[in-house]
């Protein structure tokens, strides 16, 4: 595992983009634990204070010092994404390789259910979610109901793979040795999955993260959570680009869109080392 | 031909178990809502002006039995599909007594236009440059276009349509930023409306342009670069087959089979992506009557637009999948 | 009889690099043969023997890693010379097809799936016939009915044929501009035993009739007793052995061709057949002197440093080893006498 890493950052310059891309954002996310005062708390400092050495992205509208205030939007956002993330891939996990390993009625019921859930529009779907709980329409709430969403690709993929292992020598060794169908599914086939749940998770972030800044900028989620959605949801409440404070607006921006570029970049190349085409090359056959 | 049919009735099925899945989990996700729109009603009548608390009680009697709230919730559940059927929604809240059917009606064609014109243009343009970059990889502008087509890729919708708004709105204001057509023209098959109209689309269009090209470039060109080692590309070569034809009849169009159906799985996050851009821009479309609705408090028109969403969606990947055969003679039709 | 095709000390070696592994794989080394006008030659070897890399340079398929690093290949179509890993692109395209045609291992992806075989045809043989229109199609049905195929498989979708069907259409389709010369890769391998000999025959009838060279490659030494004229073989990118069919069958000068031939099963024969000993070398890291010493029985001290020469060793016969008096003919009856017999 560590050797792969190694040889991904030091061959793939994707790789190496994405590593210091999103774990740029990482130390910057964690250093909301340093954060002089609360970072939710309104008028502590003065307001529309363009960037300066004392305020170093500013201050908006409401008082806040938008660094320490990104540095837990950013914390926020990425648990989020991570949360949905973790929580799809279980489900992916559970059903594509059931799917796939035991095959029949199941495998068929299990992809009907997928296709239903891949053809639903998800987005008018949260704000249904957003219409009935309001407030209560918490971060973990939205990452539940998005977890539910994510998964029937990813299941796809992995139902894919299980197929193939289904067939190959070392499964019908352990049938026969008696091994249970879930030790086998959870000791023998996870580690040829687990390559494609990586960089599916990198996807999976992208995608939920995207939709909860789409949401949170209608205003259709909890405002109140600092997340890099609610800060522009802020940000347009005040018209700051009207009234010119531009910062408020292109910081957030910017940060996400690298925290996005290096997500991509980190599934791409994955994805690039992962396929048995590139990897007939690294062996050389 | 009896195959294709066969196929064709499985498709159906899926359609309508797709409707029916989706539909019924708006039902019961709106309807499982703290507040009932009867109240909400009361509540913006009776801010306006002051009622006898008798008024008042008789105009919930009378809510309740319009909404159909009188009755246990499967029963209001059985008799929305009785409803649906018929194609009655619902009054709206926010514009009663119109039916909500109506207003989806009248936002639908925008949302349908502006987004069949752009899936149309991203996905044309963004295999035929993917699978061009995929053959001749060492093109140089292919190869910027790849560096752009991977920065703007993850860029969400919001965020392109704002830097849009900025851009030509702010910056170098030339193109209009807000709404579907001019003011000053009347609505009718006129010349005139129809080039208001595309002038007023230029701006969402391009937002969703920019988002969404990307994604096929970037899914063709990896299709390309794997199909290129395939053993009858490299056989066509060493016949001396014509270039464009090895590159259009032979790379490309194999690798439209699978870029067809990630067109249809990913139809959804597509329209999620509209709603967004109808937003920023004010496009009278689904988008913005939805964003609006819910903003309102408006339980019908907010299913309305959700269900028709919902049938819409699996109406068009229902027929991509029709269409797969034709593209794959290879598709067996069991 | 004039050579169609002269090898001169070919080198083709793949230059890999890929994720910090950097090799160079010698896949053909230093080989030297010749084809003549209107035989079948056949070349044997075992999987990663290196003989697919050097059909792929006679193909002019060329392509990185794949690099030529030494000596040529030249072709005589009636005196035009053409050395395909020389030749521009332009000089390459007009001899495809019309001299020079390719049957493809693996039928099952060498057409393209989603095109009628009828749009293969024009594809593929159109330009270099020349033809167009109604002659055209009278060329090609003509053929097919030749190949034992009605013209209905033109409306047809590869994946509609079976195994056989397809590889006889692509037979068709390299041998319908009539070339002087076919290079055929495995075009049996993956075909049952039953269709493979119908395969054959059908090659070897076309081949006859329109008096072109052909190339062919195979593991299966009993195709080649079936089929070529000649034979060579090729062990670790290097040429060890190369004589008339029934020479080399009769009295192989290799130690390695004698284990081949002696694999090979014989009616009525019951007796096991020993297994070769290791398994084939490294091409990234050829052992030294020659290549075939850790597996040969007949190893002595020379062969572990020197590089033996591919010597004639009897008219038209050439072997590669440093005791090759001493390898004795391992079989005695039962073998055609020639392809005549066969057929």
């Amino acid at each position: 595992m560590f050797s792969v890493f190694r040889d991904l950052l030091r061959y793939n310059v994707e790789f190496l983009i994405g590593v210091v891309l999103v774990g740029f954002i990482t130390i910057f996310a964690c250093l909301s634990f340093f954060a002089p005062m609360e970072p939710a708390m309104v008028y502590v400092v003065p307001p529309d204070q363009p960037p300066s050495w004392q305020f170093w992205f500013g201050t908006n509208s409401r008082g806040q010092d938008m660094f320490w205030q990104l540095t837990d939007a950013f914390w926020n956002s990425l648990t989020f994404g991570l949360t949905v993330a973790v929580i799809s891939r279980i489900i992916s996990i559970v059903i594509g390789m059931m799917a796939g390993y035991l095959g029949g009625i199941f495998d068929r019921v299990f992809m009907f259910f997928a296709d239903i859930f891949v053809a639903i529009p998800i987005f008018p779907i949260l704000i249904l979610f957003y219409f009935v709980l309001r407030s209560d329409l918490n971060s973990f709430n939205l990452a539940l109901v998005m977890a539910c969403f994510g998964w029937p690709y990813d299941a796809r993929l992995i139902r894919t793979v299980a197929l193939g292992l289904r067939h190959r020598e070392f499964t019908r060794q352990a049938v026969f040795a008696g091994m249970s169908p879930v030790k086998i599914m959870f000791e023998e086939h996870l580690p040829y999955v687990m390559p494609i749940i990586f960089s599916t998770a990198m996807a999976n972030m992208i995608w939920s993260i995207g939709l909860e800044v789409t949401l949170a900028v209608l205003g259709f989620t909890n405002i109140t959570i600092p997340t890099v959605g609610t800060t522009l949801f802020w940000a347009n409440n005040h018209s700051a680009l009207i009234v010119g404070i531009w910062w408020w607006i292109l910081i957030p921006v910017v940060l996400l869109v690298m925290m996005f570029i290096g997500l991509f970049l980190l599934a791409v190349s994955m994805n690039e080392y992962i396929d048995p085409r590139s990897r007939l090359r690294r062996m050389g056959a | 031909m009896k195959a294709y049919f066969l196929f064709a009735l499985k498709r159906l099925l899926q359609l309508f178990a797709v409707c029916f899945a989706g539909i019924s989990a708006a039902f019961f996700i709106s309807h499982l809502s703290p507040i009932s729109p009867v109240d909400s009603i009361i509540g913006r009548v009776s801010g306006r002006s002051t009622y006898s608390p008798e008024a008042i009680r008789a105009l919930r009697a009378t809510m309740t039995e319009l909404f159909g709230l009188d009755v246990p919730l499967w029963q209001q559940y059985l008799n929305f599909w009785g409803r649906f059927v018929t194609g009655d929604l619902g009054p709206s809240l926010l514009a009663f007594p119109t039916p909500a059917l109506r207003l989806v009606m009248i936002a639908l064609p925008w949302t349908f236009g502006l987004l069949t014109a752009t899936i149309i243009i991203n996905w044309l343009i963004g295999n035929i440059l993917g699978g061009l970059a995929g053959y001749y990889q060492n093109n140089r502008f292919l190869k910027a276009f790849g560096i752009v087509a991977i920065g703007l890729q993850p860029i969400p919708h919001y965020i392109v349509a704002f830097l849009m708004v900025i851009l030509f709105g702010f910056l170098w204001p030339i193109l209009p930023i807000s709404g579907g057509f001019a003011m000053n023209v009347r609505v009718a098959w006129t010349p005139e409306f129809v080039l208001s109209v595309l002038h007023y689309a230029l701006l969402p269009a391009l937002s969703l342009v920019l988002v969404g090209i990307g994604t096929w470039f970037l899914g063709m060109r990896a299709l390309v670069s794997n199909i290129v080692t395939e053993d009858y590309v490299t056989y066509a070569e060493l016949a001396g087959v014509k270039r464009p034809t090895i590159l259009f009849a032979y790379v490309i169009r194999n690798a439209m089979i699978p870029q067809l159906t990630s067109l249809a799985m990913t139809l959804g996050l597509i329209f999620s992506g509209t709603i967004i851009i109808e937003q920023v821009f004010s496009y009278p479309g689904l988008g913005t009557l939805l964003v609006r609705a819910v903003n309102e408090g408006d339980t019908t028109v907010v299913l309305a637009v959700s269900s028709i969403a919902i049938i819409a969606v699996a109406t068009a990947i229902f027929i991509i999948d029709l269409l797969h055969p034709i593209f794959d003679p290879r598709v067996r039709v069991e | 009889m004039a050579d169609i095709l002269t090898v001169q000390g070919l080198k083709a070696y793949y230059l890999m690099n890929y994720y910090g592994i950097s090799r160079e794989v010698r896949a053909v080394d230093d080989i030297t043969m010749t084809v003549k006008h209107n035989e079948i030659y056949g070349i044997a070897g075992e999987s990663s023997s290196g003989k697919t890399s050097f059909i792929k340079v006679l193909a002019a398929a060329i392509r990185p890693p794949l690099e030529v690093v030494a000596g040529s290949a030249v072709y005589d179509f009636g005196g035009q010379q053409v050395d395909p890993t020389t030749a521009s692109p332009d000089v390459l395209k007009q001899i495809r097809w019309k001299h020079l045609s390719y049957i493809m291992q693996g039928s099952m992806s060498v057409l393209n799936p989603v095109r009628r075989i009828e749009k293969s045809f024009v594809d593929f043989a159109m330009e270099p016939l020349g033809l167009s229109g109604k002659a055209f199609w009278n060329r090609v049905r003509d053929h097919l009915a030749h190949l034992k195929l009605s013209p209905n498989v033109l409306r047809a979708y590869p994946h509609e044929l079976s195994g056989g069907m397809r590889q006889r259409v692509t037979i068709g389709l390299a041998t319908v501009c009539h070339p002087e010369f076919i290079i055929a890769d495995e075009p049996t391998t993956a075909l049952d035993v039953v269709v493979q000999k119908d395969v054959l025959a059908l090659l070897r009838n076309i081949q006859q009739e329109i008096k072109s060279s052909v190339v062919f490659v195979t593991h299966d030494m009993a195709v080649h007793a079936n089929i070529a004229d000649r034979v060579g073989i090729i062990y670790a990118g290097r040429l060890v052995e190369e004589a008339r069919t029934r020479d080399l069958f009769m009295s192989p000068r290799h130690p390695y061709t004698g284990h081949l031939v002696a694999s090979l099963p014989r009616i009525g024969d019951t007796r096991q057949r020993p297994a070769l000993e290791g398994r084939p070398p490294n091409l990234a890291e050829p052992p030294p002197g020659c290549r075939f010493h850790p597996r040969c029985p007949l190893a002595i001290d020379r062969c572990r440093s020197e590089v033996p020469p591919l010597v004639t060793v009897a008219e038209e016969h050439r072997a590669a080893c440093w005791r090759s008096d001493e390898v004795r003919p391992v079989l005695d009856a039962d073998l055609p006498r020639n392809r005549a017999e066969v057929s």
